[in-house]
């Protein structure tokens, strides 16, 4: 097996991997930094966010709104002291990214333009257009160019982390075009792989997010942080699934009924005017809009489709000139995948899996438990996304923390010798043996596509927007068989070369672990918080669960679920308010 | 179109580990009203051929990866509707990777020479000194914006580079991506990096090879409009010879 030797390995090339990457190189150009993605990096899913990234940038905002606005719709779950330092460093990273180029909308005075977003109590949204995570990536890719110490290995994938004495090794990885497995020696490893989302089977993200870290992570002994916080974002396309951003709400696009009823001022978001309202009806937070469309849809008064229940999401008050410079990208996607100009017609939408809160156990350093690994991004749980994700904080997050990981890697890299050649070689293969029996098992009586519609039946069944014990209990059991029955799982691909195939299943196998753990999690949280929904508990339960669920795994049985304390600085848990009520 | 159960989907395929030339494999896919190339391309996959080999992700035309020739011209896989290429009483769609770059497997192009392409032309801002954050953000008036967004929004699909007859006869041609991504850091008013990156751009693998044909701009799926930043950089390479011709020892802009 090939063995490499470096000082900082990153797995995942997305916003949190690229930011991490220059962190690194700008804190020690001596340092060598390993750059590993399973894709090339503009491929990564950064590039799917639309609405833009939160940093407070007026005079009218503080950071104090940025942190109440984030803790309040995190339903307190957020560790405060986290979310303290997001805030306060989140207009600097912004403003970093605008020196490097990134074209952000601007003022007519020529100054970076902010716009409303969901569950914001002021206009601190930073935008480019309507395509902020594809401008983002791309100039955080182009940037990364420019520092020699960076060396990226693209399409490589990686399987599992190596582990010395309880600290960090490195990583076993292969080469995705040529099958070649290889072992990479660091001091220091970040994983920044992005959610899960498609443990789900109706979801806005792309193939490639099936939560590779979060499985490594979890395999190496560090626990799963609050997974069963699972986001629904409120407006995706019927049938595909694409993102229709809420900056299309930010901008002033209303949501209504069969009735034509803006229907979300029933469910504590009203009143409706005057219009628009921050933190009010289609400014609310996400999952309380996913929530009241199921609501609406127990009522019978969803619109009837030909993709099934849907609401429409009109913008044609908004004109054409403001959609097309604000709002371009969704007017296209509209136009190609559901037929309709949003100019002439409202789009129809509904609840879409999005993103998940839960993630890799980390601290406001960006640090796992493993000495050396650090996680950052959607991958990670810091926390600052609590119980529900503001939209438009998940880009500033990974830039915040992909920055904090980037040097505090650098940094422990500086501290600790290069692992043992012999020790990782030894572990790595006895992880490589997992991948060669996928290509070496011929007679098997599992298909991946099988195994897969399985599995994000049963996750959409027991961990939907609204949840009870009997159906979690259901999914639970079923993703216990999964797991044993993805022992005897099959390839048809038995190629060294560019195998698809390979990669599928071994995403596979990832995406059963992490269902196990969002299931579990989800049965064992029995309150009703943020995202967690549970029709049995409904009410909030702060005196047994201002709690962050920690999933430990367990050889060959499901994951043990215990508990850890949510920081608390200087917010007391309160009720969540909006609509007119808000402050 | 909507009697249409099934259709004729030829693939090109070709694995150099078993293969000595690309062949065609035909497969019959149902035809769904709103299926796109890439969701007959993942039912073969998942029904019929899992060894089946092609690159995506995001199914929403925006990460770049689904580039192919569907009836033999460049397109995002997830944005060409079956419907379109299944109207008046075609049955068959044929579909193979990208032309101009060599197969690595089935639908798979080797890519490599586009990534050193792309950081040759120096992507990034260039400044003689940076800018403290402490000093916030440039001001850039939206008319300044305006000047370089367009060819801002390229997604490195490489639909031009398969597109460009440039590109087929010179491999080494700099080629309209990453041409227009150098005209796009040129135009902004940030950055202070042109010249140095008209090494590249000026180069005999540059602007000049382009015979302006437009093919780049007729498939680019994102209006990025590399044909248009090309001939710019044209007029402006010329501008700077006549001066420097002009006036000795002048340093250009």
């Amino acid at each position: 097996m090939d063995v490499f030797e470096t000082d900082i390995v990153i797995v995942g090339a997305g916003g949190a991997g690229l930011r991490a990457a220059i962190a690194a190189a700008e804190a020690d150009p001596a340092l060598s930094v390993t750059l590993l993605s399973k894709v090339y990096p503009m491929r990564s899913h950064t590039v799917a966010a639309e609405g833009g990234a939160a940093g407070v940038a007026t005079a009218e905002d503080s950071l104090d709104n940025h942190f109440n606005d984030t803790v309040s719709g995190g339903d307190w779950l957020c560790d405060q002291d986290a979310v303290e330092f997001f805030v306060e460093q989140a207009p600097k990273e912004l403003i970093r990214t605008e020196h490097w180029g990134c074209p952000w909308s601007r003022t007519i005075d020529g100054k970076v333009a902010v716009r409303p977003f969901g569950g914001m109590k002021v206009e601190r949204t930073w935008y480019a257009a309507d395509k902020t995570g594809f401008h983002l990536l791309h100039t955080l890719f182009q940037t990364s160019m420019k520092y020699p110490s960076i060396k990226r290995m693209d399409e490589v994938y990686t399987t599992d982390l190596l582990i010395e004495d309880g600290r960090i090794a490195g990583v076993l990885a292969h080469e995705i075009r040529s099958g070649k497995p290889m072992v990479i020696l660091a001091r220091s490893v970040i994983i920044c792989t992005g959610g899960a989302g498609r443990v789900f089977p109706f979801t806005t993200n792309g193939a490639i997010k099936t939560g590779d870290g979060m499985a490594m992570a979890f395999r190496a002994g560090v626990p799963l942080k609050d997974m069963e916080f699972v986001q629904y974002h409120p407006t995706g396309l019927p049938g595909t699934g694409i993102l229709i951003s809420e900056a299309a709400r930010g901008e002033g696009g209303i949501l209504v009924n069969k009735d034509g009823y803006r229907y979300l001022q029933d469910y504590g978001m009203g009143p409706p005017d005057p219009w628009p309202r921050k933190k009010a009806m289609e400014l609310g937070p996400r999952d309380r809009l996913s929530q009241a469309f199921w609501q609406e849809q127990q009522k019978g008064r969803c619109i009837d489709s030909k993709w099934g229940d849907v609401m429409h999401l009109d913008l044609r008050h908004l004109g054409e000139a403001k959609i097309a410079e604000r709002l371009p990208f969704i007017r296209d996607l509209a136009k190609s995948y559901v037929g309709v100009d949003v100019v002439n017609a409202p789009i129809p939408v509904r609840p879409v899996i999005h993103y998940t809160m839960g993630g890799i156990h980390t601290d406001i350093n960006a640090a796992t438990p493993v000495p050396g690994l650090y996680a950052a991004g959607e991958c990670a749980c810091v926390s600052i996304n609590g119980a529900n994700r503001l939209g438009s904080n998940s880009l500033t997050e990974l830039l915040v923390f992909g920055a904090v990981a980037g040097r505090n890697a650098a940094a422990h890299a500086r501290g600790v010798p290069i692992p043992s050649r012999t020790n990782a070689l030894a572990q790595a293969d006895g992880h490589r043996k997992r991948v060669v029996a996928l290509l070496e098992r011929s007679k098997a009586t599992e298909s991946v596509v099988g195994l897969r519609t399985a599995l994000n039946d049963t996750m959409e069944s027991g961990c939907g927007i609204y949840r009870t014990e009997e159906t979690l209990r259901a999914t639970v059991e079923t993703l216990a068989t999964l797991r044993q029955r993805f022992a005897n799982v099959a390839i048809d691909d038995k190629s060294g070369i560019y195998n698809t195939d390979l990669t599928g299943a071994i995403e596979l196998g990832n995406m059963i672990e992490i269902g196990e753990c969002m299931a579990l999690s989800a049965l064992q949280r029995t309150e009703s918080r943020g995202s967690h929904q549970r029709l049995d508990h409904p009410a909030r339960d702060d005196a047994a669960f201002l709690k962050h669920s920690m999933a430990h795994r367990v050889e060959g049985e499901p994951p043990r679920v215990d508990y850890r304390d949510v920081v608390i600085t200087r917010s007391r848990p309160a009720e969540r308010v909006y609509g007119g009520e808000a402050k | 179109m909507t009697d249409h159960k099934t259709f004729t989907l030829e693939v090109l395929r070709y694995n150099p580990e078993s293969d000595d030339v690309p062949h065609v494999q035909s497969f019959t896919v149902p035809y769904e009203e709103d299926w796109v190339v890439l969701d007959a391309l993942n039912w073969v996959k998942d029904n019929v051929d899992g060894s089946l080999t092609y690159r995506w992700s995001c199914h929403m035309a925006v990460c770049g990866s689904c580039g192919i020739m569907v009836n033999n011209e460049p397109v995002l896989s997830c944005k060409a509707f079956l419907r379109d290429y299944l109207a008046g009483g075609n049955t068959k769609i044929t579909v193979g990777a990208l032309k101009n770059f060599p197969i690595e497997k089935d639908l798979v192009i080797v890519m490599d020479s586009f990534m050193e392409k792309l950081e040759a032309v120096k992507p990034w801002i260039i400044r003689t000194s940076e800018r403290p954050v402490e000093d916030g953000t440039f001001t850039q008036l939206p008319k300044q914006l305006m000047r370089f967004k367009r060819h801002t929004m390229c997604i490195n699909c490489l639909l031009c580079y398969a597109a460009c007859p440039q590109v087929g006869l010179n491999p080494g041609f700099i080629g309209p991506a990453a041409l227009a991504l150098a005209h796009r850091y040129n135009l902004d008013s940030r950055d202070q990096g042109k010249e140095l990156r008209k090494d590249v751009t000026a180069s005999h693998d540059g602007v000049w090879e382009c015979t302006f044909v437009s093919a780049c701009s007729e498939v680019c799926p994102k209006d990025v409009e590399p044909a248009g930043a090309i001939q710019e950089q044209k007029i402006e390479s010329s501008i700077d010879w006549a001066l420097d011709h002009l006036m000795p020892g002048r340093k250009s802009r």
